[in-house]
């Protein structure tokens, strides 16, 4: 009941609430039930359709999410740990956190060119300063002590980075870490609308231009749960198994 | 030999410790007497050399061990690896042996927050002398145990430094921790501190 079945049935409430708004509004073209589209979704399954722009959208996401992480967080922790770097890039790290989404998505299609490059480095530079931000909070809240402890004992810098830095950071971590997958696939299916001929957000564009709600509404329902099954999945127990100490 | 050779430390403006000299012998116990505040635990991490920022000079051999006021473990990692991952060297059966030495045979798999507070420091105790030490450094190794505790503490750290004869310096504000463990004792004293033998 608590940890499969409170979000099953916050899930039910969801999906009651999606029928009754679509009786009330009685027109399938502004808002269809929602088992009127199992047929349709069933449909761009078997034709290979859906599989296929899902497949492009989540290996987008993939790579931002990558590159994202592991520039933020190799930024983060230098900045974190090094005063004097964090005067000098404190400041373009507010230029980019302000900088719109669409602007650089913009700009990097303009530059680069219509490309899977810049459709990544777009989503990448968008998520960057975000997963930054998160895990220098992380860094600054370092233990002196076992910092200490580290140096006295001479521990290795791989060691130390290992069983002393990441495991005070991985709250830090998880924290950029949801964020970030919820913020990079909105940006992905953006930069797919923009400029892309693949992917959930080009069907979208594709869809919105045929005024056909039901095909936007399973693109777009269709990859959340993919996430909602990364999350489960992936995150959570990872978070769990990060977590154990904390427990015990 | 272990020299030390301070002139001056400050924070800020502010003279912490005066010329501070001694030196300690391979095996040798030495015990720093003071109030606290005076400035003891400043003077330790300058000869565990984790403060740089001094006038003087500090000779130490490589292998070095310290036991601070907080246990300071890893508190996401099991007992044994606390013992492992900060010695590379350390096979898991000498771990292990370390561990029942300390009377934490079984507490291999339990977490540091699993821990009373005196198994703890006991564990504190073993990941120093695991690593065989040529220096221990001890910095109120006892203090806000009750008395029962710290005695069977005391007692404790004294056969491990029987046994595995490092030398050792320890700072304490209890002058009978210091007769009883101590070869001998200096008192930190003054503003800016200085030392003086002990009466």
């Amino acid at each position: 009941m608590t940890r499969l079945g409170v979000p099953a049935l916050s899930l039910t409430g969801l999906l009651l609430l999606w029928i009754v708004a679509a009786a009330l509004t009685a027109d399938p073209q502004v808002l269809p039930q929602p088992f009127s589209l199992i047929g349709p979704w069933l449909a761009e399954i078997r034709s290979g359709a859906l599989p296929y722009h899902l497949g492009h959208t989540l290996v987008r996401v993939l790579w931002a999410f990558g590159l994202a992480m592991t520039l933020g967080m190799v930024l983060g922790l230098l900045m974190g740990r090094f005063e004097g770097l964090n005067r000098w890039l404190d400041p373009w790290l507010v230029v980019f956190l302000n900088l719109p989404a669409l602007v650089l998505i913009v700009l990097c299609y303009l530059w680069i060119g219509l490309n899977e490059t810049a459709a990544i480095v777009a989503v990448t530079l968008n998520k960057v300063p975000n997963v930054t931000v998160t895990i220098r909070e992380g860094a600054r809240a370092f233990s002196r002590d076992l910092d200490a402890m580290a140096r006295v004992y001479g521990m290795s810098g791989w060691a130390r980075l290992r069983h002393v830095l990441l495991p005070q950071l991985a709250p830090f971590v998880a924290a950029a870490a949801r964020g970030g997958v919820a913020v990079i696939w909105k940006i992905v299916l953006v930069v797919e609308f923009l400029g892309r001929s693949s992917g959930i957000g080009f069907q979208i564009h594709l869809y919105f231009q045929l005024f056909d709600v039901g095909m936007v509404l399973i693109y777009a329902l269709s990859f959340i749960v993919v996430m909602l099954a990364v999350e489960w999945l992936l995150l959570q127990p990872w978070e769990r198994r990060a977590r154990r100490w904390r427990a015990a | 030999m272990i020299r030390v050779d301070i002139r001056a430390k400050s924070f800020g403006d502010t003279p912490v410790l005066g010329p501070v000299a001694f030196q300690i012998a391979p095996g040798e116990t030495v015990a720093i007497l003071g109030p606290s505040g005076i400035g003891k635990s400043t003077l330790l991490r300058i000869v565990a050399g984790l403060d740089t920022d001094y006038q003087g000079s500090v000779t130490r051999p490589d292998r070095l061990a310290m036991v601070f006021q907080e246990p300071t473990l890893l508190p996401w990692r099991s007992a044994l690896k606390n013992l492992t991952l900060v010695h590379r060297g350390l096979s898991r059966n000498s771990a292990r042996d370390m561990l029942a030495r300390v009377g934490l045979a079984d507490k291999e798999t339990a977490f540091p927050g699993q821990l009373s507070l005196g198994q703890q420091r006991r564990l504190a105790l073993a990941r120093a002398f695991a690593g065989q030490p040529q220096f221990l450094i001890m910095d109120e190794p006892f203090v806000s145990l009750d008395p029962a505790t710290a005695d069977a503490m005391l007692a404790l750290t004294e056969r491990l430094i029987a046994e595995h004869r490092p030398a050792t310096l320890f700072v304490t504000h209890d002058r009978a921790e210091a007769d009883r463990l101590a070869d001998r004792a200096l008192d930190l004293a003054g503003r800016p501190a200085t030392l003086s033998p002990t009466r």
